[in-house]
């Protein structure tokens, strides 16, 4: 069902845990739908991310799209952070089942959410940055496969 | 543990041996079709007789009360559909319960696009359906029950005889899914006044493709499958023989034993209730503690996923399954568990063990141990958790 990468980021799932006062985070989805994903940036003065960890409730895509989210957007300026997109995570962990796109989408808000939290705190604007949706499900629940 | 050690015996289980030596010969020396008038034929049809008494004496039935079908499936859907198109001059309503087989939902819900309509009644938090709310729901019209006799995910005992005596003294047919009962724990239809009854071979260690509904003398059921005068008129089609006699040797070695069975399956059972709930913090058991099938364990822990519980249950061996919305291939959760009141997180962390005589204590030990390492290295992933314990912290 899984890819390798997938399994692998599930397996060992990368930079997961808390970090300590972070510059930024985001929390997306909801416990009825059975995913929440939390992610920390820590984002030093020239508006790059030094660090990012990652906490997730739910299933195998879940914490290996949060994994490989945290390993994509390490390293990068806020701006390029923003075109991590569900697709690139997606196709980094070598595709996922479509019932799981909607994991990686969450990864996509869970990000986002977090850059949003630094540019509130910080008091700045991110180009291109939307508030985030409270709750990424709420829209997908009619849907049924 | 290097060998997998198989917990899912309620979506299948290992067809005996002894069925499938049974079987063998109905492939390539004793092929010829039972309906056919020759000496060779008459084998086949001797073998689907024997099957046939072993299977009505299981349940205190006449063999002929006995309709070979390809599954559980189909007898369910055999039954409702059917039952339902031949009262329905004595009225269209139909009493099943929330916590049914979707062979049983879903045909409910497409008889009621057919003008029929179907109350489905309650259970208890326990999984236990509601029999005060079953008599209320009965109406002048109401021509069907449907129980089933015990539930597949949470493995709750149904009240059968009480619901099965109330249909009776209404003049309402009774119905009873009993795919995960039969041949594990006693059925007497005649003292549970049962008038239909469903069971499928693969879930007591006979072949996949092969069940049966019991339908009682005198009850009017028009033939679900047409083209053939096989199983009296009642189900066209070429007798499935292998299968047919692979279920009666299976059927003859669990009702043989059934005593023996049943009591080192509950212990195995109550051994490992015990330490996981001793043992797991934030756990909490589904289903009646003591109405029970005597093989299942179905638990909940609390901050984690289903999905990803069984995965690494699998990495370490350990075959089982969950009722998380990740594994029902939907976005919600077993509607077992919303049933009995469980909040949609916590029925997502659900996880079902199914065992069988030939699980061990030592598989046990080692199942226990797994879980404990799996569901606390998920709770150290879980946001929800993290909540949870800095809350805690902070009182």
């Amino acid at each position: 069902m899984y890819s390798e990468k997938v399994m692998d980021h599930f397996t060992n799932p990368r930079n997961m845990g808390e970090i300590e006062n972070p510059s930024g985070v985001g929390t997306v989805g909801n416990a009825k739908c059975g995913d929440i994903m939390r992610i920390y940036l820590d984002i030093d003065e020239n508006h790059v991310v030094k660090d990012c960890k990652f906490k997730t409730f739910g299933c195998g895509a879940a914490v290996a799209t949060s994994s490989m989210a945290t390993e994509l957007v390490k390293g990068k300026t806020i701006e390029e952070a923003l075109t991590v997109t569900n697709k690139a995570v997606m196709e980094a962990l070598d595709g996922l089942p479509p019932v799981k796109v909607h994991c990686s989408l969450l990864a996509e808000e869970a990000i986002h959410a977090a850059l949003w939290d630094y540019a509130q705190k910080n008091g700045i604007k991110i180009e291109g940055l939307a508030e985030p949706k409270k709750d990424i499900h709420e829209d997908d629940e009619e849907e049924a496969y | 543990m290097d060998k997998m050690i198989y917990l899912d015996n309620a979506a299948t289980t290992k067809t005996a041996p002894k069925a499938v030596e049974a079987m063998l010969p109905y492939f390539t020396e004793k092929y010829g079709n039972a309906s056919s008038i020759y000496q060779f034929g008459a084998e086949s049809r001797q073998a689907v007789t024997r099957a046939r008494d072993i299977i009505g004496e299981s349940l205190h039935a006449d063999p002929a009360e006995i309709y070979f079908t390809a599954g559980g499936s189909e007898a369910d859907n055999w039954a409702l559909i059917a039952a339902a198109e031949c009262y329905e001059e004595k009225g269209k309503h139909i009493i099943t319960s929330k916590i049914e087989h979707h062979a049983i939902l879903h045909t409910c819900q497409y008889l009621e696009k057919k003008g029929y309509e179907v109350t489905y009644i309650d259970t208890d938090e326990d999984g236990i359906v509601k029999v005060e709310d079953l008599k209320k729901a009965i109406r002048q019209d109401t021509i069907l029950i449907s129980v089933m006799f015990a539930n597949n995910e949470i493995g709750t005992i149904q009240p059968i005889a009480e619901i099965g005596k109330i249909a009776r003294e209404k003049g309402i047919l009774f119905h009873t899914d009993a795919v995960q009962a039969y041949g594990h724990v006693p059925i007497d239809v005649e003292a549970l006044s049962i008038d239909m009854l469903s069971a499928s071979g693969h879930k007591l260690n006979g072949p996949k493709g092969i069940g049966f509904l019991y339908i009682r003398k005198g009850v009017k059921i028009r033939s679900f499958i047409h083209g053939g005068a096989q199983e009296r008129r009642r189900r066209a089609g070429t007798e499935n023989v292998p299968g047919i006699v692979g279920l009666g040797t299976a059927v003859q070695l669990a009702f043989g034993q059934m005593e023996e069975r049943m009591e080192k399956v509950s212990h195995l059972r109550d051994y490992l209730i015990e330490r996981i709930e001793k043992e797991i913090p934030y756990c909490r058991l589904n289903g009646d503690r003591n109405r029970r099938l005597p093989n299942n364990v179905n638990f909940s822990f609390r901050f984690i996923e289903g999905e990803s519980l069984l995965i690494m249950l699998d990495m370490k061996g350990i075959c089982a399954s969950s009722g998380s919305a990740c594994t029902s291939g939907s976005l919600d959760p077993s509607h077992v568990l919303l049933a009995i009141g469980l909040p949609h997180e916590i029925a997502h962390g659900s996880l079902r063990l199914t065992l069988s005589e030939e699980n061990t204590l030592e598989e046990m030990d080692y199942v226990v141990g797994a879980i404990k390492e799996v569901v606390d290295r998920l709770r150290q992933m879980s946001p929800l958790y993290e909540d949870f314990v800095k809350k805690e912290q902070k009182q």
